[in-house]
């Protein structure tokens, strides 16, 4: 009886598992798609969850701009950057270093771990010169930024 | 008679170049109809889109929507035949239909976009009427 039990626990639980990587690879496509339309999808893992879900439930007023998606897309996008925050269970917390518990920037280039990188390394003028043009351009230095590499290129 | 064939028809009799106008596909043709029936459903006269009433809201400065967006053409360049680029730094397709074909054949994309942007740009939503001389101008380029 034990036996059966359990099976039917570990097959359940292989299911759910099932639907949630499907859950997640679809909320991953979602995100960059609509995200990467206008700019990088930003690896989720350099905010914390709470600032995803600030990200995403301001949408309408986007950094100056109407962002706004369907509830649909919205929900999908919201899920999977909350499962890949830096507080995530298994995720590199190295984004968090120095951010203070109740802190919820909204933009990475905020967070104490981005400036402590970028000090002394990056002037204002190198953010500001054509190929770079904005400090949300990581790409612009870091070649594989979109895969979440951030190595010194 | 549609709004598209009755210039195309005006275009081929003046001997005009019908090159761009001919860009025009059935998926296009579609959702200038979906806002024709709105536009319509909408009460008032409606008479048909306006390539030029299209073209002057493109170029046009607001000052009621957000204010780094002010004009389409923040973003878009004042020529549609031209690749735009975000204020984040990323390219966009040129918005003339003859250099970016795919544009406006799926509603609810542009149906996205509309809603964004008219009130990024203009701080509320388009009307029907808008949305489809905004693609007639574009369907023009």
């Amino acid at each position: 009886m034990f036996k059966i039990v359990s099976m039917a626990v570990v097959a359940a639980c292989l299911c759910a598992g099932a639907g949630q990587a499907a859950a997640q690879a679809a909320g991953e496509a979602a995100y960059v798609k609509e995200c990467a339309a206008c700019h990088m999808a930003f690896p989720a893992q350099l905010l914390p969850a709470r600032s995803w879900t600030a990200v995403m439930q301001g949408l309408a007023s986007h950094f100056g701009e109407n962002a706004a998606l369907d509830a649909a897309s919205t929900t999908a996008i919201a899920a999977y950057l909350a499962a890949h925050a830096a507080d995530a269970p298994h995720m590199d917390r190295h984004a968090l270093r120095g951010l203070a518990a109740n802190a919820t920037p909204l933009r990475i280039t905020e967070t104490p771990a981005w400036i402590r990188e970028h000090k002394g390394e990056v002037s204002a003028a190198d953010f500001a010169s054509p190929k770079v043009k904005t400090k949300s351009n990581c790409a612009a230095c870091h070649r594989d930024a979109a895969r979440g590499i951030f190595g010194d290129d | 008679m549609t709004n598209i064939t009755r210039p195309l028809a005006l275009a081929a009799c003046l001997g005009i170049s019908t090159l761009a106008l001919a860009a025009t596909g059935p998926a296009q043709q579609k959702v200038l109809d979906q806002y024709s029936a709105d536009a319509k459903a909408g009460g008032g006269a409606f008479a048909g889109f306006s390539a030029a009433r299209g073209k002057a809201l493109f170029l046009s400065r607001s000052a009621t929507g957000k204010p780094d967006t002010p004009s389409c053409t923040t973003c878009h360049t004042e020529d549609p035949r031209k690749a735009g680029q975000t204020r984040a730094g990323k390219a966009i397709e040129p918005m003339a239909l003859s250099v970016s074909p795919d544009r406006y054949a799926d509603l609810a994309k542009t149906e996205k976009w509309f809603a964004r942007n008219c009130d990024s740009v203009l701080g509320r939503a388009c009307t029907p009427l808008e949305k489809g001389d905004f693609i007639t101008f574009m369907v023009s380029q």
